[in-house]
């Protein structure tokens, strides 16, 4: 019995050492959505293109992607172009236009490409507020009921669209369903 | 002057201010108390809530431009009268209990708010037993002393001598001190 107790003092590192290994893998940024399985926040924000006013029910029926992004945001420019290539594929996505300028933002689409079905004008940060989003890029994925199912920060590459795809066809799937 | 004195005061008394991130945040209802009040709950928030974007940081001291949107946020909430639970509630419904630097007492954070508790009771247990271990071993030592310049250890007082050692120990007490001392030399 005495014996075991000279073990504490190893057994207290073996433990603290586990907790440190794993904090190594840890990402601080990577904070879970309080949305998730929630409803898409309400809105109504006026349309990039023509200013007509979209509200949450716009979202609904598909399954969609809600891409928070902005001119000002260079992350955003490198995940341009994957997002167009997406959109060619026929993943519907649905942009949310963050604290950005109107102007900048409709010559950022006719040059680099359109990949949305529909940009909101989020020009005061209400929306993205409500979502929770600390900065672009952000992607929601919404199922067709307008839940949120899913939050990925940053940008979506060709690397990383692999699990989020699978989270899309599984929602397509389920909404497909009776 | 007296007078302009007087005007000064009367606005002061009348509205509170905090100074948040550099910056003054007036509140300027009919009621100085409340003004007061709310100026305190929004300096008080502003410490204790987070800056989602930016780790290690509340919302009064980042510059993160969320920040700056969510201390806006909390300014027109404080001064639409919102209660503290309200605008924590909004918080969280938005960013998560990640914002909160008193996370709430709920089953998922029970290790967090007690387990400091525990590791500082286990620790006074240890030491506890440490101190009356080693109390318990010093006592028939300390009272053996007083008789003899001898040490014994406590467990050797119950130690039970073997025949073979008993022949041994008498050998060694009947010889004569000089060949003792024929080896050491």
């Amino acid at each position: 019995m005495q014996r075991l107790t000279l073990f504490i003092p190893f057994a207290i590192f073996v433990l603290l050492g586990f907790f440190l290994w794993r904090g190594l893998y840890l990402d601080p940024k990577d904070i879970p959505s309080a949305l998730v399985d929630k409803n898409f926040p309400n809105f109504e924000l006026p349309a990039l293109a023509n200013g007509e006013i979209k509200t949450v029910n716009d979202l609904k029926g598909t399954v969609q992607l809600v891409n928070v992004w902005g001119t000002w945001c260079i992350s955003c420019k490198v995940e341009h172009p994957f997002l167009v290539e997406l959109a060619e594929q026929g993943v519907s996505i649905v942009g949310i236009n963050y604290k950005d300028d109107n102007d900048a933002a409709l010559k950022w689409l006719k040059d680099l490409g359109n990949p949305y079905i529909f940009t909101v004008d989020d020009e005061e940060g209400t929306l993205s507020m409500d979502l929770g989003v600390t900065g672009a890029p952000e992607t929601f994925i919404v199922d067709a009921n307008g839940v949120v199912r899913h939050k990925h920060q940053g940008v979506i590459t060709k690397a990383n669209w692999g699990p989020l795809a699978a989270i899309r066809d599984n929602l397509i799937l389920e909404s497909s369903r009776p | 002057m007296i007078k302009l004195c007087s005007i000064f005061l009367f606005l002061f008394s009348l509205n509170a201010f905090a100074i948040v991130g550099g910056h003054e945040y007036q509140f300027n209802s009919d009621d100085p108390a409340l003004n007061e009040s709310r100026a305190l709950l929004f300096s008080e928030l502003a410490k204790e809530l987070r800056c989602p974007k930016c780790q290690n940081q509340n919302l009064s001291d980042s510059n993160a431009m969320i920040a700056a949107d969510l201390r806006r946020e909390l300014y027109s909430q404080v001064k639409e009268g919102k209660t503290e639970q309200q605008i924590i509630d909004f918080m969280v419904d938005r960013y998560g209990e990640f914002v909160l630097y008193r996370p709430a007492l709920n089953s998922r954070t029970a290790v967090l708010w007690y387990g400091p508790v525990v590791i500082l009771a286990l620790a006074l247990f240890i030491l506890a037993m440490v101190i009356i271990n080693r109390r318990s071993k010093q006592a028939p030592k300390s009272s053996f002393s007083q008789n003899s310049d001898v040490m014994l250890d406590s467990d050797f007082s119950n130690y039970k001598v073997t025949e073979k050692e008993q022949d041994r120990i008498d050998e060694l007490l009947n010889s004569s001190p000089d060949v003792d001392n024929k080896d050491g030399k």
